[in-house]
């Protein structure tokens, strides 16, 4: 899987809180929650995020609570693809099991524009490429497992083949 | 991604359980594993998710109607239309599935509280949860971890979920603990040290003299946070208070697991705790620790007394002992939120909450509500709070400038009184 898009830049240690507040998790849908993504860190942010972006977070990128409206959220605001330095694992594990590519790039994106800058990211080679500097990063690529999961469109789809393998 | 050099080396507890429940000999740090689940766990906002998510494998059944408990804890009672529409999800669920362990309110409690005190998590057991505290139950020598609602679903159809074996950081604390601290203070220290992703995907396991001489409310305080430094999570292995605690709780038989002496940690952190002062968490983030004296003084409109973290009957206790004959500064809103029934009826029936709603505080029945500003005590602009729960990220009690400070519930107690952040003394 290949993505090209707009670069949106986070700090380090994004908690899932700021990501989807509590006050939103009355509803499971997840346009209706990309209405409301990071919108106490960055008010205008659900305006500003169009489909086909890319997250680009620091360390621990959605640290805090299990809510897998967050991960949902940023999928249902067309978001392609969150690169990070390090994700909390809770994060990490829900992004995988709903679909929601991400890519662990322990080397910092330096010299990127904020929602202008335009990043290539190859989910199998692992690696990123700043479009305008022409720089590549390399990222942690996934176990064979995960990507297994990530290929069938999350664990469900996983999960429904294996017990499909046992009949 | 095995590191096989370590085969000379014995097992942590944590290694040790995912080894025999995923039917292996052995298994070291990196290894991925698939292992049976005795318990998995959702809530009103987690399990909704999960209900869509398992209505797509199309199979009519969950694994064991025994092994799921549903709680519906966050917002309810139910807060508005859409959360009543949540709640009434997993009741449908529930009903459909015949789950044995789903808890309606009047028998509801905040799940972390309740599942151990119901007997429901014992020693040697995998346990997940669709809430990011299910990390709590490693106080009773559990593997217990948070996950998503996704892999709740999974694991409510196959009765099993992967993980990637973690390695071990081990805490040891030595000396005791002064007067007016208790295992938030121990926890909030450690979290203060290593910072919100010092233990990221790991195993936090807690030892030392000043454990061992810890309650198991105190205990499974601390477990209850390990997530906030990233934990994977974060246990305590079982000794006489484990076993006391489970009397008259558990009747099915148990295998407490331990660490081999010779186990191999990742790294070893020893704390002299003697000295200890209260601590504090400032916002907006759990590691932004300081003793009490750096806060003293910081003007607070409201207090929260609960949560999964310090609701138990022993922070209550703490609590009215504070506030006994006192009154809580009129311009504070003290909120007291027993964790669970059978700590309301205790609560009760030790007189402490006479002690509470003496002293004009509020006192609800069972609820997340206030902690992850959900109802019962949401912030308005600009107010600031000290809450004996877990978290204080920007927004999360209530409006986006609102802010949170975290501590045990002496200082809670005390500081609802004085108005303003102090050391339990000053108060008494």
């Amino acid at each position: 899987m290949i993505f090209e898009g707009k670069a949106w830049l986070f700090g380090d240690n994004i908690d899932t809180d700021a990501i989807i507040a509590a006050r939103y998790l009355s509803t499971t849908d997840p346009k209706e929650l990309a209405n409301y993504l990071m919108e106490d860190i960055r008010p205008d942010f659900p305006s500003q995020v169009s489909a086909g972006d890319i997250l680009v977070g620091g360390e621990n990128f959605g640290c805090g609570s299990s809510r897998e409206h967050a991960p949902l959220a940023i999928k249902g605001a067309g978001v392609s693809c969150v690169v990070a330095r390090s994700f909390a694992r809770i994060f990490y594990r829900n992004a995988i099991n709903i679909g929601l590519p991400i890519l662990e790039c322990q080397e910092e994106l330096s010299d990127l524009n904020n929602g202008s800058d335009l990043l290539k990211v190859d989910l199998e080679q692992g690696l990123v490429t700043h479009l305008r500097t022409g720089k590549i990063y390399k990222a942690e690529p996934f176990p064979p497992f995960m990507q297994d999961i990530i290929n069938r469109g999350g664990l469900v789809e996983y999960v429904k083949s294996r017990i499909n393998d046992l009949k | 991604m095995d590191n096989d050099n370590r085969t000379d080396y014995g097992s942590t507890m944590v290694e040790k359980i995912l080894a025999v429940k995923a039917g292996k000999d052995k298994v070291v740090p990196g290894n991925l594993v698939n292992t049976k689940i005795d318990l998995a766990l959702g809530n009103d906002i987690t399990a909704p998710v999960a209900i869509k998510e398992f209505e797509r494998f199309g199979i009519d059944k969950v694994f064991d109607p025994e092994k799921i408990v549903l709680v519906p804890d966050h917002f309810t009672p139910n807060k508005d239309i859409a959360s009543a529409e949540q709640a009434l999800l997993l009741r449908r669920f529930a009903e459909k599935y015949k789950i044995k362990h789903y808890f309606e309110i009047g028998r509801m409690g905040i799940e972390h509280a309740l599942l151990p005190e119901q007997g429901l998590v014992r020693p040697g057991e995998v346990i997940i949860g669709a809430d990011s505290h299910t990390c709590t139950y490693g106080a009773l020598g559990a593997f217990a971890t948070g996950v998503g609602s996704t892999d709740l679903a999974a694991a409510m159809v196959i009765g099993e979920a992967w993980f990637k074996v973690p390695s071990t950081l081990r805490f040891e604390y030595e000396g005791s603990l002064p007067k007016w601290l208790g295992g938030k203070d121990l926890i909030l220290y450690t979290i203060g040290q290593i910072g919100v992703s010092g233990a990221r995907y790991r195993a936090m396991e807690f030892a030392g003299p000043a454990i061992a001489a810890l309650s198991m409310d105190g205990r499974l305080t601390m477990t209850n946070m390990a997530i906030e430094a990233g934990g994977k999570c974060g246990y305590i292995q079982p000794d006489q208070v484990t076993f006391d605690y489970l009397k008259g709780r558990v009747s099915v038989p148990y295998e407490p697991v331990y660490s081999d002496l010779n186990a191999a940690y990742e790294q070893v952190y020893r704390y002299d705790i003697t000295n200890l002062e209260p601590q504090i968490a400032f916002p907006p983030s759990p590691d932004n620790v300081f003793p009490v004296s750096k806060a003293k003084g910081t003007q607070i409109q409201q207090v929260v007394i609960g949560s999964c973290t310090n609701g138990r009957i022993e922070d209550l206790r703490v609590a009215a002992s504070v506030i006994k004959n006192k009154r809580v500064d009129p311009r504070v809103r003290l909120l007291v939120i027993p964790a669970t029934q059978q700590i309301y009826r205790q609560a009760l029936e030790e007189g402490l909450l006479t002690a509470f709603i003496d002293a004009e505080a509020v006192v609800s029945t069972p609820t997340c509500g206030p902690c992850l500003g959900g109802h019962m005590g949401i912030l308005a602009k600009g107010e600031r709070a000290l809450a004996t729960t877990n978290r204080n990220f920007v927004g999360r009690m209530g409006h986006p400038e609102s802010e949170v400070y975290l501590s045990g519930p002496a200082v809670a107690a005390a500081s609802a009184v004085a108005g303003k952040i102090v050391h339990p003394e000053e108060v008494l």
